[in-house]
């Protein structure tokens, strides 16, 4: 489908194409079933950076706001990339990983939670 | 000559219709260039009927008796010191949306119905257009009045128009308007017209303003009233434009109905602040939003939905989804702004137990389940002195522009909703499968959304920085228009008012 | 029959306005909200110029119902004596 247009020549410049970020690539992650961070986040990120840093400086900075967050076993997590499962390599970086512009990475954690059931 | 004085339909008649004009020397195709392009057929334009045959003697005449009466009590309100009557508050942070997010909506929709009451072949409809242009210049005139004394008194008010273009959250009211005013004629009032004035404007401007009210707040209701007033006409030109399009060709019923699936979805969307409005912002509670909503538009809209059906038009096949949405919409909404609100132009807080209470009673379905153990949980993270703030920035969806808090109310609505397409190459992301068909049956338009997230990180919101750029370029006085209401400056002022240590 | 709905703002002018619609729609049923009064019917609402003037107890303009009216919902017929909005399904 097309958008109903005066003109023939209508189009869109795309307003968050790769080459808008300044090399970086968006991702964005959430935490599945914990609604305490109302919505995935999002990240520019350097595609060198191997998961093992965003690891630790990206999802380690900003989700560790949740009292639980410090009882994950990260050997236990489910991932997903672009909602299909995914085992990501810990020293290899974003790019090797997979990861392009605008990729959503979600975790699964397998703690018992004592917000569990309302998805907190 | 005869003083008889003109039945209705007759004064009509003259002042409305016999006010067109036949081009005898430029073609009138030349006159109405977008009456075409959108593929609406209108073989006669003399069928348009305006319903209330309102002429533009009648229009100034109680346009002008309603100005009085509308500031009479603006003097009244802020002589009195009107804004010591609110039950509290926090109350205000309501008004503060109303300004920042609404009213600009109001002058938007001036514009295109300026335009659309340009570029309408038919008389009829183009006078209706012009004098519901002329209202929406007033409304947000109007509210603008009236928050000006509020605007003495408390902080987040003041930058109201700046933050429009700019603000996270406020893009998501500025797109939806844009998104209606670069569409066509037709569209734009099925859009606006139709979709909006008359499905869903009563849930903001009926029940809240009721709230208002409720609450003491007389410049508000007055405002609100008084444009609800002008809201009536409105909705009779909304409906008429939606018969009118449909009897003219069997044509237009396909494109109609597109039109119906699409903006309805995009109002019901950005109705989600109203109902944290009415939920969580009214101190003094009149009805919930899920009252509201059944009241308003299952029972009204389902009403006019059965009428339509006659020309083959259903209701949009997402009914189901909205129907369930209602149990969680205020909750999604009132817990993104609260821990997100070091950036917004107002106040947020932790619910009173006794509106916990009024919650669970309202929402026994979904509150004590899903919601209120987050704000057990805020509970104990401010009690130690740790209130929740959420780091980082939130993944928005490419259509509505809201952030992606919509959960999968019909299966676990512990699950937010995933939906993604490609267009050229490049993965675009939305709420719901809603958002993602508008997107694609329009990806053109769509690619150009100003996504506030995406802006910040190319460095268009105060250049690269961090947070406290982005601050400066909304203009939002971090501190004093933002964060808790408790231990705002607000708060300090109204206690100091009221004798309260 | 669906149901029409009017709504005005609870003041003393629409205060006649309601009990006239009241007196010639038995059925109707009315509510009274804060600052606003709202009115329901099956079908149809009518409001007679002639029985407002009477409970007014001076004259009336149909289409002064502007100046209180808050929202409505159905088609609408008005004419100088009568104004009424109804579903027909």
């Amino acid at each position: 489908m097309a958008t109903l247009a005066l003109r023939a020549d209508y189009h869109g410049d795309r307003k968050d194409s790769a080459d808008k970020f300044g090399g970086a690539i968006l991702v964005y992650i959430n935490w599945d079933k914990h609604l305490f961070f109302y919505s995935a986040k999002a990240f520019p990120l350097d595609p060198n950076m191997p998961f093992a840093a965003v690891l630790e400086h990206v999802i380690g900075t900003h989700f560790c706001q949740h009292p639980e967050y410090k009882d994950i076993d990260w050997g236990t997590v489910e991932w997903s990339l672009n909602n299909e499962p995914f085992q990501p390599v810990m020293d290899k970086s974003l790019a090797e990983n997979g990861f392009d512009h605008k990729c959503l990475l979600r975790f699964k954690t397998a703690e018992k939670s004592a917000f569990a059931d309302a998805g907190v | 000559m005869s003083t008889k004085k003109l039945n209705l339909k007759d004064k009509y008649r003259l002042l409305t219709r016999d006010l067109d004009w036949d081009f005898s020397y430029e073609d009138r195709k030349d006159a109405f260039p977008f009456e075409e392009f959108e593929g609406i057929k209108i073989t006669d334009w003399d069928k348009w009927e305006d319903p209330f045959r309102l002429t533009m003697d009648a229009y100034w005449k109680y346009q002008a008796e309603k100005e009085k009466k509308l500031y009479a009590i603006y003097d009244a309100f802020s002589q009195n010191n009107g804004h010591l009557n609110v039950t509290d508050a926090r109350y205000v942070n309501a008004i503060k949306i109303f300004l920042t997010a609404v009213s600009p909506g109001e002058l938007a929709a001036h514009s295109g119905f300026a335009f659309t009451g340009r570029h309408m072949g038919g008389i009829g409809a183009r006078i209706a257009a012009q004098m519901q242009s002329l209202d929406e210049l007033r409304h947000i005139q109007t509210q603008i009045h009236a928050m000006s004394h509020y605007n003495k008194f408390f902080d987040g008010f003041d930058e109201f128009s700046h933050m429009h273009d700019r603000v996270w959250y406020i893009s998501v009211v500025k797109s939806f308007f844009d998104d209606a005013r670069s569409a066509g004629p037709f569209e734009f009032m099925v859009a606006i017209g139709f979709s909006f004035e008359y499905v869903l404007t009563n849930l903001l401007f009926v029940p809240f303003m009721s709230g208002a009210a409720y609450n003491g707040d007389m410049a508000t209701v007055t405002f609100g009233f008084s444009a609800q007033s002008d809201e009536a006409r409105h909705m009779t030109l909304g409906l008429e434009i939606i018969k009118f399009l449909l009897e003219q060709h069997e044509d237009n019923v396909p494109i109609v109905q597109k039109w119906i699936d699409k903006w309805l979805w995009r109002g019901y969307r950005i109705l989600t602040v109203v109902a944290m409005m009415m939920d969580y912002m009214l101190p003094q509670k009149v009805m919930s939003w899920k009252e509201a909503w059944e009241l308003y538009f299952e029972q009204a809209g389902g009403a006019l939905f059965k009428d339509l059906e006659r020309y083959g038009i259903k209701m949009p096949d997402y009914t189901d989804l909205i129907k369930a949405e209602k149990e969680h919409l205020s909750h999604q909404a009132w817990w993104t702004f609260y821990t997100n609100s070091q950036a917004t132009a107002f106040h947020t807080w932790i619910p009173s137990n006794q509106e916990l209470d009024w919650l669970s009673e309202k929402y026994p379905e979904t509150f004590d389940k899903y919601y209120r153990p987050r704000w057990e949980m805020a509970k104990e993270m401010a009690d130690k002195g740790e209130r929740y703030y959420n780091e980082g920035l939130p993944q928005l969806c490419q259509t509505c522009q809201i952030p992606m808090i919509y959960t999968d109310v019909q299966n676990d609505p512990r699950d937010i909703v995933y939906r993604s397409t490609k267009y050229q190459g490049e993965r675009f992301h939305f709420c719901s499968d809603q958002c993602q068909h508008i997107f694609e049956n329009e990806p053109e338009k769509y690619v150009h959304s100003w996504l506030p997230v995406h802006q910040i990180f190319q460095g268009n919101c105060g250049g690269p920085g961090g947070l406290e750029k982005v601050m400066d370029y909304y203009k939002l006085d971090v501190g004093k228009a933002n964060m808790d209401y408790v231990g705002s400056p607000d708060e300090e002022r109204w206690k100091t008012w009221k004798g309260v240590a | 029959m669906s149901k029409v709905l009017i709504a005005f703002q609870d003041n003393d002018e629409a205060r006649y306005i309601v009990q006239a619609i009241e007196e010639d729609n038995p059925e109707a049923t009315v509510y009274f909200e804060p600052a606003m009064i709202r009115i329901e019917n099956e079908g149809s609402l009518t409001i007679n110029k002639a029985t407002v003037e009477e409970r007014m107890g001076c004259e009336w303009e149909v289409q002064s119902i502007h100046v209180n009216l808050l929202t409505l919902t159905g088609h609408i017929d008005e004419d100088d004596d009568y104004f009424t909005v109804h579903w027909d399904n």
